[in-house]
């Protein structure tokens, strides 16, 4: 059996750094050190297997138990490919978010707005053969947090996604089109790279939506891919 | 240096003389409000629900750890997620080694699962037994990946990914044994002792 074929390199300035001064959270959570770099065993090669039948989906976040959730009802799709532009089949993403008031049904979240018992915020959602995925929600609310004077999160949906190998993991953020806030936002601004952080916005897709019922956003995720070239330094 | 780019015709281009075509989605911090998707029951692999429901292989073992800052205050808002191989060292061949477990009040992690044997490594290398621990948290932009070995494998002294560590840091991914079938590896996410992290 030949050893697992390598994954690519993360491009530069493609990923905000672990130490990014401006979110005032890392400063004592950042490892100083650099990370080891190791050649791929079968440990990071493959990934576990996240089964809708043993993680079932719910892609209706916009009712709960039967009621209907307050706000500006939303239809997410796109699709999930990896840096090679193969489609991620059967890949299962996770979704949570604050409701329409920018309150998270959470007891952490002391924030002063009315929280909409309608709303749960958390949503669970499988990739097709064709790696497309889609969801329906509430248009999620801006918060404020403490990390500097008046600080407040732009509109956001929190993913995490599984893919087929261990290094794919993705826990994300996405944002919406147009919103003020992102030029402010630490953590949208962490990443160096400014095309890479504008694709962490959606953008309206009318197709997506549907007539007199939502409006619709394309989102679309890509997971790490694999290099064909040899290691430059196998172990 | 190659620039990420929007054009999705970027592919044959030869960037970095690879294939790639897109550029991976840049992470984002998982944030204080993950536990809306925490399903606390995800911590026992062996839960009787579950997707390993009657598996009756390997030794049962409990995993558990404290994850501390640069200042050495626990981190009771993070999240740890294990992978690992069955006590054959095969991944997902009957036992589906995907575990999460939050952190408590005194910043613990707990994982119940079964012993992991020993994984084929890259060549004819043989790997010792171990589990990889992922972690995200506020404060976290991106998650970090570490292994857990178990102290008294002889396997230890051969293992190909414990060779790349210096020395003086590898005890920072050996567990050592604390109580009956318990095995305890607390994480250091900055400062003195700070843990190894690695990357593929």
């Amino acid at each position: 059996m030949s050893d697992p074929v390598g994954y690519l390199k993360v491009a530069p300035g493609s990923q905000p750094p672990l130490n990014s001064p401006g979110y005032g959270s890392t400063h004592k959570r950042h490892p100083k050190q650099a990370p080891i770099r190791i050649a791929p065993t079968l440990t990071e090669s493959l990934a576990p297997r996240m089964l809708e039948r043993d993680y079932p989906s719910f892609a209706d976040m916009s009712v709960h138990e039967g009621r209907q959730a307050q706000g500006e009802r939303i239809i997410v799709g796109g699709r999930v490919l990896d840096e090679n532009g193969r489609p991620v089949p059967h890949c299962m993403v996770e979704i949570w978010q604050a409701c329409s008031t920018g309150r998270y049904h959470h007891p952490l979240d002391t924030h002063d707005a009315p929280m909409d018992p309608n709303f749960k915020g958390e949503g669970r959602v499988f990739t097709d053969a064709e790696g497309n995925y889609q969801f329906v929600s509430i248009k999620p609310g801006a918060y404020p947090w403490r990390n500097h004077r008046n600080a407040w999160r732009p509109n956001h949906i929190h993913y995490s996604l599984f893919g087929q190998g261990f290094a794919q993991r993705l826990v994300t953020q996405m944002y919406f089109p147009g919103d003020p806030l992102l030029a402010l936002d630490p953590v949208f601004n962490a990443t160096p790279d400014v095309a890479a952080r504008n694709r962490l916005i959606c953008t309206l897709d009318m197709d997506i939506g549907k007539e007199e019922w939502a409006l619709g956003y394309r989102f679309d995720f890509v997971l790490r891919g694999r290099d064909a070239t040899p290691m430059e330094n196998p172990q | 240096m190659s620039k990420p780019s929007d054009d999705r015709s970027a592919a044959g281009r030869g960037e970095l003389n690879r294939p790639a075509q897109l550029v991976a989605t840049a992470a984002q911090t998982i944030g204080p409000y993950w536990a809306l998707i925490e399903h606390p029951e995800w911590a026992d692999l062996l839960r009787a629900d579950g997707p390993n429901a009657g598996y009756a292989g390997g030794e049962r073992i409990t995993l558990t750890g404290q994850l501390t800052d640069g200042d050495g205050a626990t981190c009771p808002d993070a999240v740890v997620e294990l992978w690992q191989a069955d006590p054959n060292g095969e991944y997902e061949a009957g036992f589906h080694g995907y575990g999460r477990s939050r952190c408590d009040a005194e910043g613990r992690f707990h994982f119940t699962t079964v012993k992991p044997g020993a994984v084929k490594g890259r060549g004819n290398a043989t790997q010792a037994p171990h589990v990889t621990l992922s972690i995200f948290a506020r404060g976290l932009m991106n998650h970090v990946s570490t292994r857990l070995y178990f102290s008294g494998e002889a396997l230890n002294e051969t293992d190909p990914v414990l060779a790349q560590v210096p020395e003086a840091r590898r005890g920072t991914l050996i567990a050592r044994p604390a109580g009956s079938g318990v095995w305890n590896l607390d994480i250091r996410l900055q400062g003195e002792g700070e843990t190894v992290f690695l990357e593929v």
